[in-house]
């Protein structure tokens, strides 16, 4: 049979019809949510304030400069000839590109004295996004997985679409570990692109067709297995039920930013990392527990100012944006911002005016949720020794897992709480402390 | 002239591919078949005392046992087990044309013959090995290390002597590729750039003696979980004893010149949990001292120690592992845990026993659990299947397909030939880049590849929407689309396609059902059914799941 594939395109871009929605519904057994109680649930859920109750991690994968973002110490040597820019909290300086972040900083606070035990990219991702440091015996799940098991209430029964997702996912997207699959990040990319994986390939018509051979297929199956007590129930109910209703989801329209104003998509600034911020947005508006939105290309070992600028041109209108239209929603009390990456780099500029990798003292930014804006903790020196250890002269250091206890801290969670592994081994949620000054009121 | 040649060069290629589709390329009889009967007569002999074995202890329980399954399915699971795939239709049309008493023998002997097992099976062992990850970077080759272990497992090198030389090897990680077990641990931020001890020593406990020790590395054991000393006056194990395995890999270094041991001995110090200072920790076994020649050597000390004949928990510990690999699931579970102790299944002895003696043969092993009553069982009975009936393997067990086996079914599914080292580079250069990107949207298990990690949303509409299964189905020179056209009829066409699928026949019931809808149809609305009924069969539980 010849394809046309300007049919597919366009076959993508169906929707179904509510009819055919509920036949498929008939076909897998589903019941259907009224958008009665979708609305009685956040109702309720909006009763609770006070609590974060998600996530944005901008996530800025191959280590952004903390001295060109966050912590800019202008003038002396290590800023290498970087500038400061004062923001609307006095006393605050933020990197001279950080031009609409500075405007919002009233609302973000920083920790300026992470510190990590991994320099490697791959060890220390693992360790930014579970908080532990990569175990060869047992995979951590990554922070929204556990935001998402953890906080699994009502109104998540109401969202079709998945609750914890990955815009742009580098290779190390948030994965379940321990927790399982099912809460690994659905994973999507520009949301200029269709979501993958969740158009039907065939019209209606023929794609109802193709359930009914696919029921029968899986009864012809199953019709000695239900005694089995081990598989029984996942072999009958897998999650086809839960993979139809997405794929129908009204929610789906969180995706597509389409739909947004010209002038509003404007300001996110036009390109992959912005339109996912704003998808972000629209996803946590939804009813979605965590969002992350990779920005990769921060490794600057070679002409570090510049690749910096590149980066930060890009993610300074996508994050004050962010800030600026959750707080204008009146979302910027229930979530959580959290903007960095697996570390910092050298306060000294390399030979081919690069920065290398710098896991003794690095800043990471967090916003709503909660956190009192405009607060700074820890102090990195303006005139670190070389021959000095390196965390010699940090101000109040922590441990990159603080943030992770932070987190879980405003959103409720008891960190501290020993789970299961699938090997028997108790293991806590997070060894963190929270930073405390930050939720202090 | 031209048009005739044109003519009869295109009626040529359809009745090669009808031909195909009832008939397809005569593949050569497997060498170990012809010349090796004495042994497979012992090899049956072993895989009896096996199914006795699991007898008494069913009957020890007042367990039930499944009925046996027809030899296609049989075939299926090992093909999923130790090549990842599934059976072509041309495979299967061969199996079929063999003797009944025969067809397994015969198809084990086949896979181990074929390239798709032994890369296979060095994927499988590698994560064990070195992990998954990219690791450091220029210095960690770990596809070079895959491809070293596949040319081993594929000339049967004795499973001993592969481990010796990963424990002792010395060059550079792209001409000797067994010293990237030793290059994956370098952190490139240390200025050392040696291989770390403490990782080496855990990784070398975890994969070659099935034993997780990693909890000694910080503490003694608490929990009376690790058990050391020797099988005969066990004891709780130590951080000490951790520490003593790591000073093993105190004069690795990694130069310029590739992986090698230092000329001075570099003694490995550590500060342990009660001491005030670091203090230097000599190498040494962490049981079975009587076994330890003391070489001058530390590595090649170690890797004698590891080997030795009577070390049994390193031969428990490949077994049980290789009977995971094929069942889904080890006699002892997780599958690096094995107490040393014990309890072991009586099965499990009797495969580490049949193991050493015959030269730590895999080959071997693979044949003799090939052999087994236990995978000819059903994965359904008419009693209710309980945790014991699978422990016991009193049933055969039901386990997800693992992704890269999804991909591999689904890709050998929609190809008419066999997609091995023998098909077109194009083929398999297309297999590979889909499944690449099919395993990585499904989600890759990483090591922790035994246990069930639940199905998700997104991995079930990955098969329903994805561009894998679209692309395999919908693409016209895939199987579906010849089936459609050139199917001699409508038999046939179900029959092939329950087959390439399902590896089965389909029943009366599945054949009415799937002719019906395809009878009758115009050329394009049969092209759509076929796929269709192709896209049902790849998403339904039967194909999911190894059972």
């Amino acid at each position: 049979m010849m394809v046309n594939p300007t049919d597919f395109i366009q076959k993508q871009q169906t929707h179904f019809h509510r009819r055919s929605l509920l036949k498929m519904a008939g076909l897998s057994g589903l019941s259907w949510l009224t958008p009665l109680a979708t609305r009685l649930a956040r109702s309720a859920e909006a009763d609770q304030r006070g609590k974060a109750k998600s996530l944005i991690v901008l996530w800025l994968e191959g280590a952004p400069s903390q001295l060109e973002t966050f912590d800019p110490h202008e003038g002396t040597m290590i800023a290498g000839g970087s500038k400061a820019r004062k923001t609307s909290v006095n006393g605050i300086s933020l990197g001279d590109g950080m031009q609409q972040v500075a405007e919002q900083m009233e609302h973000i606070s920083l920790i300026r004295s992470v510190t990590s035990k991994e320099g490697d990219h791959e060890r220390a991702i693992y360790n930014a996004k579970t908080g532990f440091r990569p175990d060869p015996t047992l995979i951590h799940p990554s922070i929204g997985s556990v935001i998402c098991h953890q906080m699994n209430q009502e109104q998540d029964r109401l969202v079709d679409i998945p609750r914890h997702i990955s815009i742009l996912p580098s290779k190390t997207p948030g994965r379940g570990g321990y927790l399982g699959d099912q809460f690994d990040a659905f994973k999507v990319f520009d949301p200029v692109q269709p979501i993958p994986d969740v158009a039907a390939r065939v019209e209606t018509k023929r794609q109802l067709s193709r359930l009914e051979k696919l029921k029968f297929a899986d009864q012809q199956f199953l019709k000695n297995r239900g005694n089995n007590s081990i598989i029984g129930e996942s072999l009958k109910s897998s999650n086809l039920d839960a993979a139809i209703r997405l794929m129908s989801s009204d929610q789906l329209n969180a995706f597509d930013v389409s739909q947004v104003s010209e002038s509003e998509r404007a300001q996110f600034g036009d390109t992959p990392f912005g339109r996912s911020c704003l998808a972000a947005l629209r996803l946590i508006e939804t009813g979605v527990r965590c969002v992350e939105v990779t920005l990769t290309g921060w490794d600057s070992h070679v002409n570090n100012h510049e690749t910096q600028a590149g980066r930060i041109n890009i993610l300074d209108p996508a994050y004050a944006s962010l800030i600026k239209e959750l707080k204008k929603r009146d979302l910027l009390d229930s979530t959580m911002v959290v903007c960095g990456g697996e570390f910092g780099r050298t306060p000294w500029i390399n030979p081919l005016g690069g920065r290398d990798h710098w896991p003794h003292g690095f800043s990471i930014a967090l916003a709503g949720g909660g956190i009192q804006g405009g607060r700074v903790i820890g102090e990195t020196d303006p005139n670190p020794q070389r021959e000095s250890p390196p965390k010699a002269s940090l101000k109040q250091p922590h441990p990159i897992e603080d943030v992770h206890a932070t987190v879980f801290s405003a959103m409720g969670i008891e960190f501290e709480t020993e789970l299961d592994t699938p090997i028997g081994r108790p293991m806590k949620i997070c060894e963190g402390k929270p930073v405390q000054a930050l939720l202090d009121v | 002239m031209k048009d005739i040649f044109f003519l009869s060069l295109a009626f040529g290629g359809i009745a090669a591919l009808t031909f195909s589709l009832t008939r397809v390329e005569k593949i050569a009889a497997p060498k170990f078949a012809k010349d090796n009967d004495l042994v497979l007569a012992d090899v049956d002999l072993v895989a009896e005392a096996i199914d006795s074995a699991f007898a008494e202890d069913w009957s020890a329980r007042n367990l039930s046992h499944a009925d046996q399954v027809n030899n296609l399915l049989v075939a299926r699971r090992i093909s999923l087990g130790i090549a990842g795939t599934i059976p072509s239709l041309a495979e299967i049309r061969e199996f079929e044309s063999q003797p009944e008493s025969e067809q397994i023998d015969w198809w084990v002997a086949r896979l181990l013959e074929d390239r798709r097992t032994s890369n296979y099976l060095a994927e499988r062992l590698t994560r064990a090995l070195v992990g998954v990850e990219e690791g450091p970077f220029l210095i960690f080759r770990r596809r070079r290390f895959v491809s070293w272990l596949s040319d081993k497992l594929f000339l049967n090198k004795p499973y001993d002597e592969l481990v010796a030389e990963i424990l002792t090897e010395e060059g550079l990680w792209t001409d000797a590729p067994a010293v990237n077990f030793y290059t994956r641990t370098i952190s490139q931020n240390e200025e050392s750039n040696k291989p770390d001890p403490v990782l080496l020593a855990g990784r070398t406990s975890r994969a070659f003696l099935g034993m997780r020790i990693d909890c000694l590395q910080c503490h003694d054991d608490f929990l009376d979980t690790v058990e050391l000393g020797n099988a005969e006056d066990l004891r709780s194990g130590t951080q000490q004893d951790f520490h003593s395995l790591a000073a093993f890999f105190s004069d690795v270094e990694s130069s310029l010149l590739g992986i090698r041991d230092v000329k001075e001995h570099q003694p490995y110090e550590y500060q342990l949990l009660d001491e005030d200072k670091a203090s230097v920790v000599v190498p040494m076994v962490p049981f079975h001292a009587e076994l330890d020649g003391k070489e001058s050597n530390q590595r090649t000390r170690l890797a004698n120690w590891v080997t030795h004949q009577e070390n049994r928990p390193f031969a428990r510990a490949a077994v049980n592992r290789m009977w995971a690999i094929m069942f889904g699931r080890g006699l002892i579970n997780p599958v690096d845990e094995i107490p040393l102790g014990g309890p072991f299944p009586k099965v499990l002895e009797i495969l580490t026993d049949d193991f050493v003696s015959h030269g730590y043969d895999l080959h071997r092993l693979i044949r003799v659990i090939g052999s087994t009553q236990a995978l000819r069982l059903n994965s359904a009975a008419d009693f209710t299947v309980t945790p014991s009936h699978e422990n016991l393997v009193a049933v055969f067990p039901t386990i997800r397909l693992r992704p890269e086996q999804v991909a591999g079914a689904i890709a050998q599914s929609t190809s008419l030939t066999t997609i091995n080292s023998g098909a077109h580079i194009t083929t398999r250069l297309m297999k590979f880049g889909q499944q690449n990107e099919f395993v990585s949207r499904f989600g890759d298990p990483g090591e922790d590849e035994f246990s069930d990690r639940g199905e998700t949303v997104t991995q079930r509409l990955l098969m329903l929407n994805g561009e894998m299964v679209g692309e395999r189905l919908e693409n016209i020179l895939n199987a579906p689309s010849h089936l459609a056209s050139l199917s001699p009829d409508l038999d046939t066409a179900v029959d092939v396609i329950y087959l390439t699928t399902l590896t089965r026949h389909p029943n009366e019931e599945e054949r009415k059902q799937a002719v019906s809808g395809l009878s009758g149809q115009d050329r394009e609305r049969r092209g759509e059914e076929v796929i269709d009924l192709y896209w049902s069969l790849l998403n339904c539980a039967e194909f999911r799941w190894n059972h």
